[in-house]
């Protein structure tokens, strides 16, 4: 989706301000802290996937998007997914009251202290089975697809229609296009270099080239 | 909903109210038992106190005083990382790009806000801010310039786009005048922002000599 969240290139949002690294709290406030939490121990849930979450945030409406706060979009979107996956009525949300049960399938899937803290901290695997061999080597001139798709895409749009080399492949993971939909199947992953000068042209800067992860159904062979 | 909305864009604060939502919700979910509170408070405390920037300047310093952990560190950056424990969510792939005489490595998120949480912990606002994702694919010297670093031209600039469930770390250069140093005492001269790549890693001299 070429939606408010794909921002490479964009101008206009003026200078990055950063707070000098050693005064930076984690969070800025409890409340983030609450949200970055619960957002975590839901979706270990496993009722929607990291896709799912993401297309999520990029669906809000584009003005509340870039206005809202990092946290205050995780909170706006953990309520709609909620929501969705029936795990909280509209009602619960708007009450506060628990008013309906949770099946015993997902309360036994509820986490506890003991395994948050045991490393490997909460690690998931992105690996899938390869649909078939890989169509692209390093060294391939690849082109991004000049596709627009209405759903979830981790192709930025600033390189599509774009050439760039492979660098290097990363087996089959996860598709991101799909998994949004709910369809876990692997594809092939790339990593790609596109040259600076050919992405931004004469806005580009001396000597620079951005590596893009790129799945193959994103490219195309550029002779 | 909407009502909100408008309520929102009006005015450039957050809403008052937000802190007392977030309590609602945490309380509903508690009372439904899909979050434990004692879950809660071990996750919270784990990114606040112990998954931070130090994972990632142990790795650093080590790359730093050990060549053959340097090269498995950029060969198999997963069995080596997690040879030294920083293993955990956010961190399951990794790639560890080096800064050498001939080339720059900035890491960028411009989708939405991947960072590799086991060895840097959570990212700042910065780097989840319009601005920097807007900037860095396109003008990467120029935001280097905004952390008060300047990027000679001959040196190749190169930016990571973190758009899959890979996470991009960057190796910086060793300073120069720190031989002998110990782990310990090279960690303090990685910086967080230099893991990044927007900066390099601290001159000794900044340091006033060996720390």
């Amino acid at each position: 989706m070429k939606g408010v969240h794909d921002l490479g290139g964009m101008k206009g949002f003026g200078p990055v301000q950063p707070e000098p690294e050693s005064e930076e709290p984690v969070f800025h406030e409890e409340w983030e802290s609450r949200v970055y939490g619960i957002v975590r121990l839901i979706g270990l849930l496993g009722l929607w996937n990291i896709d799912m979450s993401r297309h999520n945030r990029e669906q809000l409406p584009p003005a509340e998007y870039l206005a809202n706060s990092y946290y205050e979009n995780w909170f706006a979107g953990i309520q709609k997914q909620l929501v969705r996956s029936g795990l909280v009525s509209e009602e619960e949300l708007q009450t506060g009251r628990a008013a309906t049960p949770v099946p015993e399938y997902i309360m036994e899937r509820v986490v506890h202290a003991e395994q948050v803290l045991g490393a490997p901290y909460m690690t998931a695997s992105y690996v899938r089975p390869a649909p078939g061999p890989a169509r692209f080597t390093p060294g391939d001139r690849v082109r991004a697809i000049n596709r627009h798709p209405s759903g979830h895409t981790r192709a930025p749009r600033y390189v599509r229609g774009h050439t760039g080399i492979v660098r290097e492949h990363y087996g089959s993971q996860v598709y991101p296009d799909l998994s949004a939909q709910g369809v876990d199947e692997g594809r092939h992953l790339y990593n790609v270099r596109f040259e600076g000068r050919d992405l931004w042209g004469e806005s580009a800067n001396l000597n620079s080239a951005v590596y893009v992860d790129l799945w193959e159904s994103y490219l195309e062979p550029e002779p | 909903m909407a009502i909100d909305h408008r309520h929102h864009q009006d005015h450039t604060e957050p809403p008052p109210d937000i802190e007392l939502r977030v309590k609602a919700l945490e309380s509903l979910l508690v009372e439904k038992g899909l979050v434990d509170p004692e879950a809660l408070d071990a996750l919270i405390d784990l990114y606040q106190d112990k998954i931070g920037p130090a994972n990632g300047k142990h790795v650093v310093a080590h790359a730093w005083s050990d060549e053959a952990y340097r090269r498995w560190l950029l060969d198999d950056p997963d069995a080596a990382i997690a040879s030294m424990g920083y293993v955990g969510a956010q961190g399951e792939q990794m790639r560890v790009v080096a800064n050498t005489d001939d080339v720059h490595n900035l890491v960028v998120c411009t989708l939405c806000s991947c960072y590799p949480w086991p060895l840097l912990g959570l990212p700042p606002v910065w780097y989840k801010s319009a601005p920097y994702r807007a900037q860095a694919v396109i003008d990467p010297r120029g935001v280097i310039r905004q952390f008060g670093s300047e990027i000679a031209d001959r040196k190749e600039v190169r930016v990571w786009d973190s758009t899959s469930e890979m996470r991009y770390l960057v190796l910086p250069q060793r300073p120069e005048g720190t031989e002998g140093w110990s782990e310990e005492e090279l960690m303090e001269l990685v910086t967080r922002n230099a893991m990044i790549g927007v900066e390099e890693a601290r001159q000794p001299a900044a340091q006033g000599g060996k720390p």
